[in-house]
């Protein structure tokens, strides 16, 4: 099996910590990891602005850098389904369309390609799940409350093997947090309105470490938390399943 | 102003925008209630996505089937182009009317809701036009009085307090300074709507389905006003958008399942009418309006927005519409299915509302006819793009970024230069709210010295 490893942009330039959580958590699995070094970004910002058209330079050398790889495991559901979804304005060569394959959101590689079945893992806190839209109603990572009143999901299946860990209860499960990518400067007052709404039903209740599968929902909800001064650890999926603590 | 401008002046008022979020989170949760117990909810879902999809695509031969069979019904079948002859039309109707054309005094017009009706601005029209119009929805009648455009299309006043309709009320029907208890302020509305019934000279309705096979249409109303007006004024017009055809009377159940479920999460609106011919001696019009709607058939892309039912379901869902509110989007149709609709209007004037969403996609998982309308969101952003409606700033700020990550060493040394600028600039400059929006509300992320790639070359590169 040959994995290569995406570190999304903005993960690799503020939270390298979750890029190494991802890859050590990937070789304790006994995965052998390729991180080609070249790479740089999927073009999920441009293209969301309205300018796919310029990112199409970008979606090439994101497919030139993985090309050779049967899987490509990235921790955002959010890279992960611009590829698969979005890179249908380029040629699709068999280059093109072996990257759209391949391409998986991490936890979706652990449980449905790696079969992972046990995280042994001590975490003895009470868990918010913020779930991405991108990743639970584009990937359909999770269930959405438009459709069902099951909460299920697949971070969350992960989440509940952790030993000690007890889940927040929402009063909103599936609400957006509105970062929306450039939205979060164009449309500041509702994209912000919306972080501060998220963070509140986490402190309603209870929650100590909010967590999610994409950074940029959390890197904005982060930003609330800390400038509100809100007693809340913020980690990626990829951390805590990798044993690090708060 | 645009939609980010509208929506900043709208959740300013925070413990307003807080109520209104609620108000509407409410409504999105009784609408899950009514949906969950029912294990075909789905299937008819993709069942009235189909019916449309149809329907649309074979949209001349059934207008005309229904044309045919209206007629046949001796009903009266106009067609408008745009919403000015919209407008005229319906102006000759009541002019020419045989219980009408004789009356001196003023024309009465009690009107029950049509959002097509705002769409093609009759109200201010047939005023000019000496035409006393009286919207008997209640919701409808409250923004008249105030002189406002509705901000929901189904709950038109959802922006108003019980506390604003009581100082409306006070103003315009006279109720007690200060009241503002729901049960006296509907009595009040109900006595004054009453006489308004009573002596309207036409009744005009829109029409939430018409039926090809049958030539017969279908008006949803909670009140009962639609009916209240039709049966005691002479005069019937009935105000349609092209998109509203079903092919036959059979398929009307599965919308009517989806329709009040989704609206309001009601199992069905109080009032389902079934209009096929005029009563004795009476008058029964309908006028088929286009209005950009064939526009819209021809971009492939875009058409199934015409597959909306116009229940309200996205505007509920919608976190941006909950905390921007209705009049934010300056549009007929608001929220996420204002979005798309109106850039085939006017694109220039509505290039802004695309991007008044986090394609969270929650709008297109609550439509009960699936119309894909965060993909639809995606997609009229290319085109405002393409047509260079982007603000100057974001177009030549996503060329130079997309330069950069198409070259791995701009941008290794972009984000080491952006790194350490950020540790080194005071907290005051990176947080400078009128230079970074991001910084208004939130702290931005710590910047590390070392990116994630700096560190796989320094430790783990063999």
């Amino acid at each position: 099996m040959k994995v290569a490893l995406f570190i999304p942009c903005y993960v690799d330039q503020f939270y390298p910590n979750v890029g190494i959580n991802t890859l050590q958590l990937l070789e304790k699995l006994g995965v052998e990891v390729a991180y080609p070094l070249q790479q740089t970004c999927c073009g999920q910002p441009m293209a969301n602005s309205g300018c796919e058209q310029d990112s199409k330079d970008v979606y090439h050398h994101f497919v030139d850098t993985f090309a050779d790889y049967e899987y490509i495991v990235t921790p955002s559901g959010s890279c992960t389904y611009h590829v698969r979804k979005h890179y249908d304005i380029i040629d699709q060569t068999p280059a093109v369309q072996q990257v759209r394959k391949g391409v998986y959101e991490l936890v979706d590689f652990l449980e449905n390609v790696l079969k992972v079945e046990e995280i042994p893992v001590h975490f003895p806190h009470k868990v918010g799940l913020h779930l991405s839209c991108h990743g639970q109603r584009g990937l359909r990572q999770a269930n959405a409350s438009e459709i069902t009143g099951d909460k299920g999901g697949q971070i969350l299946t992960l989440l509940k093997k952790l030993k000690g860990i007890e889940i927040t209860h929402l009063e909103r499960n599936d609400e957006c947090c509105g970062f929306g990518g450039s939205f979060c400067i164009t449309e500041e007052a509702v994209s912000a309105r919306m972080g501060q709404d998220r963070i509140a039903d986490h402190v309603r209740h209870g929650t100590k470490v909010l967590t999610g599968g994409d950074m940029s929902c959390l890197m904005h909800l982060e930003g609330i938390v800390k400038r509100q001064q809100v007693p809340i650890k913020v980690m990626h999926i990829a951390e805590i399943l990798n044993g690090s603590q708060p | 102003m645009n939609h980010p401008a509208l929506a900043e002046k709208f959740a300013r008022d925070f413990s307003r925008t807080t109520w209104h979020d609620e108000t509407l989170w409410f409504v999105r949760q009784k609408r899950d209630k009514a949906i969950y117990p029912i294990p075909e909810f789905q299937e008819l879902r993709l069942l009235a996505s189909k019916i449309k999809d149809h329907t649309l695509s074979n949209l001349d031969n059934y207008l005309l089937q229904f044309e045919e069979n209206a007629r046949k019904n001796g009903v009266q079948v106009h067609w408008a182009t745009d919403g000015e002859e919209h407008n005229q039309i319906v102006l000759d109707i009541i002019r020419n009317a045989s219980s009408i054309k004789d009356k001196t005094g003023t024309i009465k017009m009690v009107k029950s809701k049509s959002m097509l009706t705002e769409e093609c601005h009759l109200n201010p029209f047939l005023q000019k036009n000496g035409v006393e119009v009286v919207d008997t929805d209640l919701g409808e009648r409250i923004v008249q009085f105030r002189n406002e455009p509705p901000s929901h299309i189904v709950m038109p006043a959802i922006h108003l307090k019980k506390e604003d309709v009581g100082e409306t009320f006070h103003e315009h029907l006279g109720t007690p300074k200060g009241e503002k208890d729901p049960q006296a302020l509907t009595e009040a509305a109900r006595q004054h709507l009453r006489q308004k019934f009573i002596e309207a000279d036409v009744a005009l309705t829109g029409v939430n389905f018409a039926v090809a096979e049958t030539g017969s249409f279908v008006v949803c109303t909670n009140e009962g006003n639609a009916d209240l007006g039709v049966n005691l004024a002479n005069v019937h017009i009935a105000c349609m958008g092209m998109e509203k055809l079903i092919p036959k009377i059979e398929h009307l159940s599965v919308f009517i399942r989806l329709l009040a479920r989704s609206a309001t999460g009601q199992p069905v609106t109080t009032y389902t009418s079934h209009f096929t011919k005029p009563a004795e001696g009476k008058e029964m019009h309908i006028v088929i309006v286009d209005n950009g709607r064939t526009q819209q058939l021809g971009r492939s892309d875009f058409r199934n927005s015409l597959k909306c039912i116009r229940c309200g379901a996205c505007m509920n869902t919608c976190p941006v519409y909950r905390r921007s509110g209705g009049h934010s989007y300056d549009f007929t149709v608001p929220g996420p299915i204002g979005a798309i609709l109106s850039p085939n209007i006017d694109l220039h004037k509505y290039s802004s509302l695309p991007f008044a969403s986090t394609l969270c996609g929650s709008c297109s998982d609550v439509c009960p006819v699936k119309i894909d309308i965060h993909v639809q969101l995606y997609k009229w952003r290319q085109v405002v793009s393409k047509e260079n409606e982007l603000p100057a700033s974001k177009k030549w700020g996503m060329k130079g970024l997309a330069k950069m990550l198409a070259m791995p060493k701009v941008y290794d040394l972009g984000g080491k230069l952006a790194r350490s600028a950020l540790r080194v600039l005071p907290h005051g400059m990176t947080h400078a709210k009128g230079l970074n929006p991001w910084a208004i509300a939130r702290e931005l992320p710590d910047a590390p010295k070392q990116s994630f790639k700096e560190w796989y070359s320094k430790n783990k590169k063999s």
